[in-house]
This record gives C-alpha cells, sequence and structure tokens, in this order.
C-alpha cells in the first residue's frame, strides 16, 4: 500500500469502459450504405463482373420507374394498393387496439380471447384468402379482410402486453383520488401502454405490406403486388425491381411516420 | 373527520399479517406508525384509505368531511406516483379534472398549492426533469389541491437523501402549522417519527400488533433536528422496536 504514494508509482489513466450499448443513428449513415450499394451494383453491371441477367442496371430500374411515372400506370397501381393498405391496416389496427386493451382490463375477455389469439397468432393468413374470397368477395373486400386480419393479431398481442406493462401504483393512485374507471383508463392506462402498441404497430404495418402484396398477387388487376408478379413471370427484371424499390419505399415512409407519431406523443420518455 | 380502527386483523391467504389493531385518528394531528419491516404497516395504510378490505374489523369515519373537501383520504406515495408524460401542472390538474374543475378555478387551485410546496417556477416541467425531492413536493402539492381531510403518507421521504428529507420535512411542519391536517404517517425512521408526530404507533414484528402508543406533546414548530428531549423519545422508541426488529430480521433469514 506504501508504494502507492511513492513517486516511482507509474500513474495512468484510468481505461474508459463505460461506453457503447446507447446506439444513437446518424441519418447519412443510413444513407450512405443505400448509396455504397447501389453504386457497387452500377458499377458491377456497367463492368461486366455482374451480369445482367443476375441483376437490373440500378438506372434502368430508374429509367423503367421514369416510364411508370410518366404512363400515369404509377398513380394507378399504387393508388389501390395504398387505398387497400390504408383501409385494411387501419381496420385491423383499431380493432386490435381495442381488443387488446379489453384483454388487458376484464378478467372474462382475457380468459376468452388470449387463447383464441394464440391459436390465431400463427396461421399464415394468406392461407385463408380462398376463405375471405367467400365471404367477402373476390373484390377488395376480401383484400381488406386480409389484411385487417393480418394486422390484428400481432397488434393485440402487443397491446394487451403493453397495458399489463402498465405501472400498477400509478392506477392505484388514480384509484385513491377518485378517478373515475373511464379516467384511469383513458389518462393513465392508455398513455402508459402507448410507447407499447406503437412499437406493435410498426412489425402490423409492416405484415401489413407483405399481405397486401400476397393478396395482390393472388387476384388483381391493379396493385404493386400485380405488377410485380406480370414483371417476374415475364422476366423483366427492371420492372421487378422498380416494383420492389415502391415497396421498400412504403416501408420507410410508414416506419417515418410512425417513428413521427413516437417522437411526438412519446416525448416525455427520451 | 376522525378515522377509527376496530379490531382490524387481517391474513393473506394463511399468512396472518395483523392482528387486532384498534386506533383513534383525531382530527388535525398527525399520528405516525413506525415498526418491524414486514409487519403490515402499508397494509393498515391501504385500509385506511380503502384501497383494500380487512379480513376482519372495521375502518370507521367518524363526521362528515368539511364541504370543500374534494378527496377525503388523499394518499401520499413513497414513490411519487407521478404521471411522467404529464407536467408538474398537469399531474395536479389531473386529480381537479374528475371534479369537473377546469380553466381558471384550476389555475387558481394549482397555483395556490404550487405557492404553497415552492414549486410555482416548475409548473410545466416534465417529472423526469425533476429531483427527487420536488417530485414528492409535486406529490404533496397533488394531495393539497384535493384538500384532503386526511392524509395518508407511506414512507413519503424514505426515497430521498438526508439533507433533502431534512427540508421536506420542515417542509411538513410549515404546512400543518398553517392549516393543521389530519395524518397517517408510516416511517421507518425513528426522527422522522418524533419530529412529526403528535402521537407514535408502535407494532410489533409481524402479525403487527400495537405494542404502545407513545404521545409527544411539543408542539410541531418548536421541535429542532436534534433536540435532546426528542433524542431520549427517539432512544426510548429504538429500545422498544430493537427486540422486534432483531426477531423480524431474523424470521425473514429463516423463510
Ligand atoms: N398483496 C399481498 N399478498 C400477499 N402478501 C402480502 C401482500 N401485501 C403484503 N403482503 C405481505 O404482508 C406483510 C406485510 O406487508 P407490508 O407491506 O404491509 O409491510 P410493511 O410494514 O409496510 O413493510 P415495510 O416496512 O418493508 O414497508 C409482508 O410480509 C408482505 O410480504
Ligand atoms: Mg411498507
Amino acid at each position: 500500500m506504501s508504494d502507492l504514494h511513492s513517486p516511482s508509482t507509474a500513474a495512468r489513466q484510468v481505461t474508459f469502459r463505460g461506453g457503447g450499448f446507447a446506439p444513437s443513428s446518424p441519418r447519412w449513415i443510413g444513407v450512405a450504405v443505400f448509396v455504397v450499394l447501389l453504386s457497387l451494383a452500377e458499377l458491377g453491371t456497367r463492368q461486366g463482373w455482374i451480369s445482367p441477367l443476375t441483376l437490373p442496371r440500378p438506372s434502368d430500374v430508374l429509367l423503367t420507374f421514369q416510364e411508370l411515372y410518366a404512363s400515369g400506370l404509377l398513380w394507378a397501381h399504387l393508388s389501390v394498393s395504398l387505398t387497400r393498405l390504408l383501409v385494411g391496416a387501419a381496420l385491423g389496427a383499431s380493432l386490435g387496439v381495442a381488443t387488446g386493451v379489453l384483454i388487458g382490463l376484464f378478467s372474462y375477455v382475457r380468459a376468452g380471447l388470449v387463447p383464441l389469439t394464440a391459436a390465431l397468432f400463427p396461421i399464415p393468413k394468406i392461407a385463408l384468402l380462398p376463405l375471405f374470397v367467400i365471404w367477402f368477395g373476390i373484390d377488395e373486400g376480401s383484400k381488406y379482410a386480409l389484411i385487417a386480419f393480418g394486422t390484428f393479431t400481432p397488434t393485440v398481442v402487443a397491446t394487451y402486453g403493453a397495458v399489463d406493462n402498465v405501472d400498477r401504483s400509478l392506477i392505484r393512485m388514480g384509484q385513491s383520488f377518485n378517478l373515475s374507471w373511464f379516467s384511469i383508463v383513458r389518462k393513465i392506462v392508455l398513455p402508459g401502454a402507448m410507447p407499447g402498441i406503437l412499437s406493435g404497430l410498426r412489425i402490423s404495418l409492416a405484415i401489413a405490406i407483405i399481405l397486401l402484396v400476397a393478396a395482390e398477387m393472388l387476384g388483381a388487376e391493379y396493385g404493386i403486388g400485380a405488377y410485380i408478379l406480370e414483371a417476374g413471370s415475364l422476366y423483366d427484371l427492371e420492372r421487378l425491381f422498380a416494383g420492389v424499390t415502391i415497396l421498400s419505399l412504403l416501408g420507410i415512409t410508414m416506419s417515418t411516420i410512425i417513428g413521427q407519431i413516437e417522437r411526438r406523443v412519446l416525448s416525455w420518455r427520451q | 373527520m376522525d378515522i377509527r380502527l376496530s379490531g382490524v386483523s387481517h391474513s393473506y391467504d394463511n399468512f396472518e399479517v395483523l392482528r387486532d389493531i384498534s386506533l383513534e385518528i383525531p382530527s388535525g394531528r398527525i399520528v405516525c406508525i413506525v415498526g418491524p419491516s414486514g409487519c403490515g404497516k402499508s397494509t393498515l395504510l391501504r385500509f385506511l384509505g380503502g384501497l383494500e378490505k380487512p379480513s376482519r374489523g372495521e375502518v370507521l369515519q367518524i363526521g362528515a368531511p368539511p364541504s370543500d373537501c374534494l378527496n377525503p383520504l388523499t394518499y401520499i406515495f413513497q414513490d411519487f406516483a407521478l404521471l411522467p408524460w404529464r407536467s408538474v401542472r398537469g399531474n395536479i390538474s389531473l386529480v381537479l379534472e374528475d371534479h369537473g374543475i377546469r380553466g381558471a378555478r384550476a389555475d387558481g387551485i394549482i397555483a395556490d398549492v404550487l405557492a404553497r410546496t415552492k414549486l410555482s417556477d416548475f409548473a410545466k416541467a416534465l417529472p423526469k426533469q425533476l429531483s427527487g425531492g420536488m417530485k414528492q413536493r409535486v406529490a404533496i402539492a397533488r394531495a393539497l389541491a384535493v384538500n384532503p381531510a386526511v392524509m395518508l403518507m407511506d414512507e413519503p421521504l424514505s426515497a430521498l437523501d438526508s439533507q433533502t428529507r431534512e427540508l421536506l420535512m420542515d417542509d411538513l411542519v410549515n404546512l400543518w402549522t398553517r392549516t393543521p391536517f389530519t395524518a397517517v404517517y408510516v416511517t421507518h425512521n425513528l426522527a422522522e417519527a418524533v419530529r412529526l408526530g403528535h402521537s407514535i404507533v408502535v407494532m410489533s414484528r409481524r402479525p403487527g400488533e400495537i405494542r404502545e402508543v407513545v404521545h409527544l406533546d411539543k408542539p410541531l414548530d418548536q421541535r429542532q433536528h436534534g433536540d435532546p428531549d426528542l433524542e431520549e423519545k427517539q432512544k426510548y422508541l429504538w429500545q422498544l422496536m430493537r427486540e422486534e426488529a432483531r426477531a423480524a430480521d431474523a424470521e425473514l433469514v429463516h423463510v
């Protein structure tokens, strides 16, 4: 111990080991990844070390995209797809949140619906499309139903989990101040469950996009899924990739919108 | 409004927690409850405010609460229980909204309770921006806003450091001196008990029974940190509790 104070002891900085585990995401990195990958593909296809049969040239995809836009077909496909997605997802998500909250609040609803949800969750919803066609018709109805059903189950599971996780001591506090049942649900349970509900919604909406494309591939004249299917069956890779790009953009847009909502609604968390 | 407990006993399943508690909480006085860990103090407080029902015995309100009283039995919790998504102001207006108090009337009440708890500058702050002591002052302000007849406090200061605790005890004494309120104050800390209590209920280890009720006659505003007579009382309380605490501690090890 005494040599602690002797001048001969070398002093050195305490090693820093508190870093990491706190990811932040500078925006430009995400963009840079896209740019690098696309440039590689462009360079490869131009120089010939990627054969045009394996991957279309990004600039050609862009051209196809422009043609699609100019012909007005882009909007024709996109508008039907967006309508299906919005109607289906809004239906499924709102029913899902409502059901999830009820499961979270009432014992009988929980006892009755949790096993049912567990039974429905793993069913690949696309397998039920023929059934939905019989029930809701070959047109839009069956597609709305498929997308709604697909978003419903994950939303229910996320929501009741989130309601279960609301701090009980806050609910006790509400009761101790004689707040009405309705006030407790609206002012304590729902805001407390909001982080979980929103992160569940992220997953539900991605599933909605997948189901949208699947439904459109199985029978639709217009829509991004139909467009991709047609391009695929003709081995028109440029158009196939143009379609896939639209889907990716759709996904990014959805996730950005939810991010914005989170930033606004959950500002108290940061 | 007084509160009377008569013959209150309680068991969780077959686990006896409280045994035959009879106690009177007179209006305008602070009753402190001390006792070893796990003896049922928090449970007793939940009975007093109607958050739980005892298996035997009665909890009675004697007399009507004052007419301007919005929530006669009001808690102040150990963990503050503030809504993190509402500002200081919003947390207080939460308990007024359900009584139809909004707008100018709510603003008046909120401004008053914030001034009384020295929080006027923080009305817009979110709970995460406040220190522990300030959070508990917000909780006190929220309780004052509903004009309680009885305040039920479960270790309100034990999450705070000792300096903040001293300051908040002074605040509570000042609040009480200005307008005496009735309070039941559960604590582990004997110094808090002798500083704030008009009477101090000492409980035995689980199953909790009342071992002794100690009365302190010195007015609250004349009590100081480190008063010799208070120290004396504190020592006496500690004597009472020592055996119980040791036994309770040993019990936990053997469970
Ligand atoms: N809801 C419950 N179900 C079962 N047992 C419980 C429940 N609440 C409390 N207990 C038990 O009752 C006993 C008394 O609990 P209580 O919280 O009232 O003690 P306490 O005196 O407040 O203790 P502390 O000083 O540690 O806060 C404890 O042994 C606890 O485990
Ligand atoms: Mg306790």
